[in-house]
């Protein structure tokens, strides 16, 4: 009876991760078909010259480099942050660590100028203290510290995500046997943080893999061009598709093997199967390593806070009550919601699943080592990331175009990458508190024949409710930016505010870019807020 | 009776239907045409009007976004006319074999050089320029050699050529000045270039936002300045070789060669009501008659000594190795 029905539970875990995973095969797979389609590589040695091996080169060191550099220091954020609670103005913080997520990239740029550039804050210091012209930060050093605003806020909250899954029973034992700090870290925390160090790593990898306009606008030069140029160059100036693909392959096999080699550092948790019986954790944090942890909070606070700051300064100039007036930007505030939360509530469950489907056969296997299909479903979706949304606008472009009126499939195109673009942060967002729970739970539920809907209502859903809810509010605000899948089906019917950024910044219209880019912004605050509303456990 | 008169109102409206809808023009173009203060809303108006027909604009990104379109709609694309090419686009969209001949004739045009092609027909044009912030630089360079030679503190902000237009205008204008001897002057350029953007759109955002005193633009930016915003701070610098051209097109499709609108459209954009609207949506000059005098501000514009225009076929024969020389110059 108990194996029969934990059998039938497994079964639909599987079928949904399957469902998910050939959601997202279906969607790349139907674009490369569509490109392919055209004509087969007329010379797939050309695509490996010396210039695309510089330039891949360079797009895996940017990438690694700013891996680095994002993810170290968002761990000791992560746990500055999991070890005050009620750090004064926490809350508002991890709101605020989201928004980046939602920005365009020429607004993020914009905002870390105005503090890093010629003209910027730190120019202006320099200059009254004598220090001669500076020379800003174009080069390698920009792209890092754009990717690193980008990257180590995102990182920070996925962390912090998993350090809430250690039981309340581990805390409390830790101080009643006086550990320190270090012990702390090395027995408690950094167990759950290397379980989750792949994903977010893979993650923030497969992001700064693909950026494109951080990488050229402060790179200062063509010497610093990713494959993701590359790829978008071939699609536009020289409309060779085939080119495109092999490009694009490319970029995935090199990325699937850095996400492979990171798995290496991932290590199973050895999760806690008992209930807890401790709802309240018990920290002693002394005071040399309170002040430790403040001044980390702080900084990491300063060098995300103060380019938004200037965006907001600079949005804060533009003319809002007019903007607030025009019927476009209404418009395009209600085309941005509505396409990102329809893209949300697609990511959100298709994330679940894949989570529900990896946890299901993990629980199963009797090997030490993931199975291939375990992997699959772990990494495989994420890495639809490093797919440029240009590639798969363009082979739906192709595949559609005889069959329907490809303008009224604009805002389908739209939800649906978008909705998979987002898989992978919903993912990373939702699997450590679904794993931590299913630890606890499974023999249980099984022990009492509970599965199907009704595990997920009486046991799953409160305890997922808070990550499902960061899940769909990071999908939402990931949604609210991306225009690349729409360039050639024609945008009159899906122009969100991103979009209007762009079209004002390229029509000479500065100040009202900078307007709705605080708009956007205060969007994504928006959606945190309610995020962290609707994720709250009643009590 | 009043459902009488519903009956044959519905009626009425019935048979009015097929005519209406037969006439129809549709017109591919890019956004920035079809914004709400672009040239778009005001043409559409003013040729509805004179056709009592249904004008119709489709948009997408860009001009290169706008072949790419047509090039994989192939015969069965939608639209009758295609608006918004440009002259280094020309060569690889007749060679689509989707374009025929627009019949208009061209006397009437004024754009440098003169005009003879009797397949794309011209709507306005431009120059490119290096804009300057009069506040931070008070004496600009006065010709493309004192850009490239000179104080390479005096940095300026361009395009990429592999994704930007006006980036593969600079491109073809170091080309047309310097000829063989392009990868050197870029190689001395480099030092002066402050960052490479991916479009106009980031370049102009970081000129305007003081992170370099020159930037990449058009003679007619200025305008936008001294019009919208009452400022005569940003200029552009006169070169003495002269400025690169750029000519903006548009083309009938084999589709739209049998819908009689189409050559009406076509006339009808050479002539004044639609050249009066371009130069203050589009902020290019016209390329027809207007009727209107232009704003006292564009006569203000750098009057460029000499047009320079490499042919069409000559840029598309070598566009691929021309950036490869600029990759590797700008890369080392």
């Amino acid at each position: 009876m108990t194996a029969a029905s934990s059998a039938r539970s497994r079964d639909w875990r599987a079928i949904a991760g399957a469902a998910a995973l050939a959601a997202v095969a279906f969607l790349v797979g139907g674009a490369f078909f569509g490109l392919l389609h055209e004509g087969a590589p007329s010379d797939l040695a050309a695509a490996f010259d010396d210039y695309m091996l510089r330039v891949a080169r360079f797009t895996l060191w940017q990438a690694g480099l700013s891996t680095l550099l994002s993810i170290l220091p968002a761990i000791a954020v992560a746990r500055a942050l999991s070890r005050h609670p009620s750090f004064p103005g926490r809350a508002w913080l991890l709101r605020l660590f989201a928004v980046p997520l939602g920005l365009p990239a020429i607004v993020a740029a914009l905002g870390l100028l105005a503090f890093y550039g010629r003209a910027g804050f730190a120019a202006d210091v320099i200059d009254a203290a004598g220090g001669g012209t500076w020379p800003g930060i174009y080069g390698l050093t920009g792209i890092l510290v754009a990717h690193a605003f980008f990257n180590l806020p995102l990182a920070t909250r996925l962390f912090l995500e998993a350090l809430d899954t250690v039981p309340a029973d581990h805390w409390r034992l830790a101080s009643q046997l006086g550990m320190r700090p270090a012990a702390t870290f090395r027995l408690v925390e950094w167990p759950v943080l290397r379980a989750a160090l792949p994903g977010t790593a893979g993650l923030v990898f497969m992001l700064c893999v693909t950026s494109f306009t951080l990488v050229l606008t402060l790179g200062g030069g063509p010497g610093a061009t990713t494959l993701e140029v590359a790829i978008y160059q071939a699609l536009r100036f020289d409309f060779d598709p085939p080119r495109a693909v092999v490009l694009t392959l490319l970029q995935v096999a090199l990325t699937a093997a850095v996400v492979v080699a990171l798995s290496r550092f991932g290590m199973a948790v050895t999760g806690e199967a008992a209930i807890a019986v401790s709802r309240r954790r018990y920290l002693g944090v002394g005071r040399a390593e309170a002040f430790a942890n403040g001044l980390i909070i702080l900084l990491a606070a300063v060098f995300v806070l103060a380019p938004m700051a200037a965006t907001v300064v600079s949005g804060l100039a533009a003319d809002l009550g007019r903007l607030a007036g025009e019927a476009s930007v209404r418009r395009a505030v209600a085309t941005s919601l509505v396409l990102s939360g329809l893209s949300a509530f697609v990511a959100v469950p298709l994330s679940l699943s894949l989570v529900a489907a990896r946890r299901g056969i993990q629980l199963r296997r009797r090997a030490v080592r993931p199975g291939p299909y375990e992997r699959l479903l772990d990494a495989g979706p994420s890495l639809v990331l490093v797919v440029p949304p240009i590639v798969i606008g363009a082979g739906w472009f192709l595949l559609l175009r005889r069959g329907i009126d490809v303008f009224a499939a604009a805002p389908v195109m739209v939800v649906a990458v978008n909705a998979v673009m987002a898989m992978p942060f919903a993912v990373r967002a939702i699997r450590p508190a679904y794993d931590a729970a299913s630890e606890r739970h499974e023999r249980l539920c099984a022990g009492l024949g509970i599965h199907g809907w009704n595990r997920f209502r009486l046991v799953d859903w409160p305890v997922l409710r808070r990550p499902l809810a960061t899940g769909l509010a990071f999908a939402m605000a990931l949604s609210l930016g991306d225009l690349g899948v729409i360039a050639l089906f024609g945008s009159d019917a899906v122009q969100t505010l991103p979009y209007l950024v762009y079209q004002r910044m390229g029509s000479y219209r500065t100040a009202d870019a900078a307007g709705l880019a605080l708009l956007l912004g205060a969007l994504c605050l928006s959606l945190m807020l309610a995020a962290d509303r609707l994720g709250r456990t009643p009590e | 009776m009043r459902a009488r008169l519903a009956l044959l109102s519905s009626l009425l409206l019935l048979s009015a239907l097929p005519a209406a809808a037969g006439q129809k023009l549709t017109v591919y173009t890019y956004e920035s045409f079809t914004a709400e203060w672009g040239p778009g809303p005001q043409v559409e108006k003013a040729f509805e009007a004179k056709c009592g027909c249904d004008l119709e604009f489709i948009s997408v990104a860009d001009g290169v976004a706008l072949l790419n379109r047509v090039r994989l709609e192939g015969k069965d694309t939608k639209a009758d006319i295609v608006l918004g090419l440009d002259t280094n686009l020309t060569a690889e969209a007749a060679a689509t074999g989707l374009f025929v001949p627009h019949g208009v004739d061209p006397a009437g045009l004024v754009v440098p050089g003169g005009w003879t092609d009797p397949v794309f027909l011209p709507y306005d044009y431009g120059y490119f320029a290096v804009v300057y912030d009069t506040e931070k630089l008070p004496t600009p360079p006065s010709s493309l050699k004192e850009l490239v030679e000179g104080d390479a503190r005096h940095k300026i902000v361009i395009q990429d050529p592999r994704s930007s237009t006006p980036g593969l205008g600079l491109l073809l204008w170091v080309k047309a000045v310097y000829g063989d001897e392009a990868g050197n002057a870029w190689a001395k350029l480099k030092d002066r270039v402050l960052t490479v953007t991916p479009g106009w759109s980031e370049a102009y955002g970081l000129f305007t936002s003081g992170e370099a005193p020159m930037v990449l633009s058009y003679t007619t930016s200025p305008a936008y300045h001294m019009i919208a915003e009452s400022t005569e701070r940003y200029q552009a610098a006169a070169f003495a070789e002269g400025h690169y051209l750029q000519i903006e097109v548009a083309a009938a499709t084999t589709v739209g060669a049998g819908n009689p609108l189409t050559r009406d459209f076509l006339a009808f954009m050479t002539g004044p009501e639609f050249q009066d609207v371009i130069p203050e949506t589009n902020w290019m000059f016209p390329a027809g008659r207007t009727d209107k005098p232009l704003n006292p501000a564009f006569d203000r514009l750098v009057k460029p000594a000499k047009s320079l225009l490499l042919p069409a076929d000559e840029v598309a024969t070598n566009r691929k190795a021309w950036v490869d020389e600029w990759l590797s110059a700008m890369s080392k």
